[in-house]
């Protein structure tokens, strides 16, 4: 007779809430009144990221449990990350809760009777929102993953729906599936990738538990020719999720095709969980292989940042941009991750928090900039915003400020503490590439604030819509807390500081 | 008792079990002939010469087959609840009737969504 699995609910219960609650928006989709359906959803999506993180609040102590026999780790990275995701979540969905961002009905054919028919009877499908709990879900198991194959599932429970939400935006509606349908070929191979390294990891170890592996790596008898094509080929899956050169050209075309605010919860949580789930991977199970991983992670790193800071300068669409700069700050966090000690480790988890925040504050600001055919994102047209509606050029270009890194913002304090444990862990290099990319990057960032402000007004008619109550609540919070953490970033830090420690 | 007699057993009722099905079906069936007897996939109906529309297949016939798949996974997980039902009790019950519950919202929403409906 054997032992019956024990769970652990209650270290879970974040995850689970999450879970229940796309469920019951999946229940509400199917049976609700389709008029009263967007604010059900929008009010079950919001009540349920709440009442996930109060219970994520509840186990915030453990710094060292294991849930459902060994597969979930529950330490205080995991703790810090989920949290950074729940808050991103939330706010993201405020942005989200703006249904007219999205397509009335995603399965009619673009341009169709039938697509005209459903916008004028109003019958908006609000999918969007289970959608985004389910990728939640995923996110919040992904660095928690203590297995290869929960390390897998988590991965594949973020990504399907975040293939679905890139495919639903309202405007230029065959721009948008066409992103969604590459995000999901270029996944699925990525994913493919992941497996195959999981698989020869298993034929390495013999386990497929992240301790297990461990002891492989330290025991040092097993296969190494193994362990190399699965570290390898692992890691490709990540990367390829983070968007790191040379696994990056998925992202421009997403980042532009996906509806705005899906843009910005996809650049930032995505990141969070991506980075989460690779910092678990490198700092607790291939430590002791450092060997085999560094010196190509550097390359790696430094090759990201400097292809996202120079090729964004050519762009001349603000979601390209912004995607490019995504890219360059994978690698400035790439940068923490190679710097494997714990300031690496410590900075990294800031980072996220930061660029986070910011994302989400600065795409919630794209999706307010619109003409009669929608969102505009054509640069040149952007010009003389800064003189049309003052509050939102400067709090836009507040979180470009935030993303060059200039002092008090979260972005400087960010980019000083990944900088200074890479110089710490003796990667000089890295941070000099780092330093330089960074000043690359601070040159566009700049030129769309002097074209807010300083440009000519060219008589467009580009008008900033009045933004929704939630919507002007999620950039201002994303701008208070990029902000505060460019102020007096000293609590956070000290909370991280404490909490950063993965447990084997 | 040798142990290999009950699975002699069972070869015997499957092999008793094929000749009464073949021999039954032939004595007592009707038997009326025409083209759709003979194609590799019998299923007793005449296929249409080509399907509407050029030779593409409406994407209905896809999303049928992936219904009809789910169910496939959810054997996957059942058969071996069932195999270890006595060991995992009451702990495997709960669980597995909370994973049909979920199966079942995912029916719920493609019936209310107009999912099962042909045209």
């Amino acid at each position: 007779m054997s032992d019956t699995p024990v769970l652990q609910y209650s270290f879970l219960a974040p995850i689970l809430i999450v879970l229940g609650g796309a469920v019951i928006g999946v229940l509400l989709e199917a049976f609700a009144a389709a008029k009263r359906r967007a604010v059900l959803q929008l009010t079950l999506t919001l009540g349920t990221l709440f009442i996930a993180f109060l219970s994520l609040l509840r186990i915030r102590n453990l710094t060292s449990a294991k849930a459902a026999m060994g597969s979930v780790m529950i330490d205080g990275p995991t703790i810090l990350m989920q949290g950074t995701i729940l808050l991103i979540a939330f706010f993201a969905v405020m942005i989200i809760g703006d249904v007219d961002n999205f397509t009335a009905q995603a399965s009619a054919v673009p341009g169709s009777d039938e697509e005209k028919s459903a916008l004028q009877a109003g019958r908006q499908q609000t999918e969007i929102f289970p959608l985004t709990l389910f990728a939640v879900a995923g996110m919040l198991l992904f660095p928690a993953a203590n297995d290869l194959v929960t390390l897998f599932v988590a991965l594949e429970v973020l990504s399907l729906p975040l293939y679905l939400m890139a495919g639903l935006s309202r405007h230029r509606r065959l721009f948008s599936q066409e992103a969604a349908l590459k995000y999901f070929l270029l996944g699925a191979y990525a994913s493919a990738f992941f497996l195959f390294g999981a698989a020869f990891l298993y034929g390495f170890s013999y386990s497929v538990t992240l301790s297990g592996i461990h002891a492989a790596v330290i025991g040092g008898t097993a296969n190494n020719i193994f362990l190399l094509i699965g570290l390898t080929f692992i890691s490709l899956g990540l990367l390829f999720k983070v968007g790191a050169v040379p696994f990056h050209a998925w992202t421009p075309d997403v980042y532009q095709g996906a509806p705005t605010p899906i843009t910005g919860f996809m650049a930032a949580a995505t990141k969070v969980a991506a980075f989460g789930a690779m910092l678990r991977i490198y700092y607790v199970t291939f430590a002791e292989a450092n060997w085999n991983w560094r010196p190509i992670l550097t390359v790696i790193a430094i090759a990201t940042m400097l292809v996202g800071s120079i090729v964004a300068i050519t762009q001349r669409d603000i979601k390209r941009m912004l995607a490019y700069s995504s890219i360059a700050h994978a690698g400035f966090l790439f940068t923490g991750v190679i710097a494997l000690n714990k300031a690496g480790l410590a900075a990294t988890l800031f980072y996220l928090l930061a660029y986070g925040f910011a994302t989400i504050g600065a795409f919630g600001v794209i999706t307010l900039v619109r003409d009669s055919s929608g969102e505009i994102t054509d640069l040149n047209r952007w010009a003389g915003l800064g003189r049309r509606s003052p509050k939102i050029a400067a709090l836009f270009s507040f979180f470009l400020f935030a993303f060059a890194g200039i002092p008090l913002t979260s972005g400087f304090i960010g980019k000083f503490a990944i900088f200074t444990a890479a110089y710490e862990s003796g990667n000089i290099g890295v941070v000099v590439v780092g330093v330089l990319s960074s000043a690359i990057a601070a040159f566009f960032y700049i030129r769309v604030i002097v074209m807010m402000y300083f440009a000519d007004d060219n008589g467009d008619s580009l008008t900033v819509v009045i933004p929704s109550p939630l919507t002007s609540i999620a950039i201002w919070v994303s701008g208070g807390v990029t902000l505060v953490l460019g102020v007096y970033p000293t609590p956070v830090l000290n909370a991280i500081n404490t909490l950063a420690t993965f447990i084997r | 008792m040798n142990p290999y007699i009950p699975i002699l057993v069972i070869g015997a009722f499957g092999f008793g079990f094929g000749v009464f099905s073949i021999v039954a079906a032939a004595l007592t069936g009707p038997k009326r002939y025409n083209r759709a007897k003979a194609a590799a996939y019998e299923c007793g109906i005449e296929p249409s010469p080509q399907a509407q529309g050029g030779g593409r297949f409406p994407v209905k016939y896809f999303l049928t087959a992936m219904l009809f798949i789910i169910f496939d996974i959810e054997i996957v997980f059942l058969y071996p609840w069932a195999v270890s039902f006595d060991q995992l009790g009451l702990f495997g019950l709960v669980e597995m009737v909370l994973f049909i519950g979920t199966v079942f919202v995912a029916y719920a929403y493609v019936w209310r969504r107009g999912g099962l409906e042909w045209d």
